[in-house]
């Protein structure tokens, strides 16, 4: 059952993920698009932008969007709350005992000690959207865009936002050329 | 104003209203103002919060946030359900996950929808693929990231030589992410349920 899938889809990630939702961007990835098929990297990168390009928390965009295609309405409901609910409730009932071990070695390393994970399946992440782009832009195109956006995003601080729609505008305007 | 949004608890009638309009305004502000995903808002949190609401203290504040990063699991969400929660209960937990994630993902839906019904047309379809080293650009960042706060926290020689053994486990091995950091948790887990045993 599509609900079923999507609840999983989205719960394996919200559970798993420390470091808050940017640490599930590439568990979503390999659920949505390794193990579901639902998208393809190209499609899983546009959302990606269009969510980095928006306020509000990533994972939630991401999970309302993916899940509003798979199942509608219902299904962008079942994927918010299979992202938020878990966590949360765990949150909420394991307030007290928490309290207590907020401190505690053992809690705080599991965040360390998860972290280089994550950076090894965002850096695989990285590596994948670079090759995709290499494969439909060619490798003059991608080594460019990459320069020109690390470059716009990380020495001029400029706003993610106007850096995706550089970036729309450039894609159009090959078209033409 | 101020000194009504100190009232905890349950609100109840015409105050009950107020509180669940204030709770509904203060993440609604953070999630429309908030770029970057959930951890980079926290300082809108604080601001709301602490600061123009004083639901809480500074210190609780601090706590709430620890407490949230040793969680899995979105931090935006869990910070505004648990929030909510201590300002007007379960109403309010509602109220304050209905305003920091709706609205965003509304506007998802509808800008991805409108980029879907014209893809077949050629010049779309390169807006699109443009876009995707641009992504790669962002994950590339939040990779260096997590990996200097690895760096960081367990130091580095540490944290090269797990970054190395994990990158062995996850993409030659092939072993799903789920199986490692569920054995993470095992591992670190262990030794702490025994000593609490024989306490």
């Amino acid at each position: 059952m599509i609900y079923w899938s999507i609840f999983l889809a989205f719960f394996i990630p919200g559970i798993l993920g420390y470091g808050g939702g940017p640490a599930s961007i590439p568990l979503v990835e390999k659920e949505v698009v390794d193990r579901y098929g639902w998208m393809s990297t190209q499609e899983f990168g546009e959302v990606l932008a269009l969510g980095n390009a928006l306020p509000g928390p990533i994972a939630t965009k991401m999970a309302g969007y993916i899940g509003y295609m798979e199942g509608g309405v219902l299904g962008s409901i079942v994927a918010l709350f299979a992202s938020i609910a878990p966590s949360l409730l765990l949150m909420l009932i394991l307030m007290a005992t928490l309290m207590k071990y907020k401190n505690s070695m053992q809690v705080k390393n599991i965040t360390k000690l998860i972290r280089p994970v994550i950076a090894v399946l965002l850096g695989a992440m990285t590596l994948q959207f670079f090759l995709t782009s290499t494969e439909t832009s060619g490798s003059i195109q991608t080594i460019v865009l990459i320069a020109v956006s690390y470059w716009l995003l990380e020495i001029r601080k400029l706003h993610p936002a106007f850096v995706i729609i550089l970036a729309l505008c450039y894609g159009a305007f090959t078209t033409f050329i | 104003m101020v000194s009504e949004g100190k009232t905890r608890g349950k609100g109840s009638g015409v105050s009950g209203l107020k509180t669940n309009a204030d709770i509904f305004a203060a993440f609604f502000r953070i999630g429309i103002l908030g770029f970057g995903g959930g951890p980079s808002s926290i300082p809108l949190f604080h601001r709301e919060a602490v600061k123009k609401y004083k639901w809480m203290t500074d210190d609780e504040f601090g706590d709430t946030l620890a407490l949230g990063n040793t969680m899995p699991g979105p931090i935006a969400t869990k910070m505004a359900g648990y929030i909510g929660y201590r300002v007007n209960g379960i109403t309010g937990s509602l109220v304050a996950l209905l305003a920091s994630v709706v609205p965003t993902v509304l506007l998802m839906i509808l800008l991805l929808g409108m980029l879907q019904q014209f893809k077949d047309l050629e010049w779309v379809n390169n807006m699109s693929a443009a876009v995707v080293p641009v992504v790669g650009v962002m994950l590339a960042v939040m990779t260096w990231d997590f990996l200097k706060k690895s760096g960081e926290s367990l130091g580095w020689k540490r944290a090269v030589v797990l970054t190395i053994v994990f990158a062995i486990l996850l993409e030659v091995l092939h072993i799903h992410p789920a199986v490692l950091i569920i054995g993470i948790l095992v591992i670190v887990l262990l030794p702490f349920k025994k000593r609490g045993g024989t306490t």
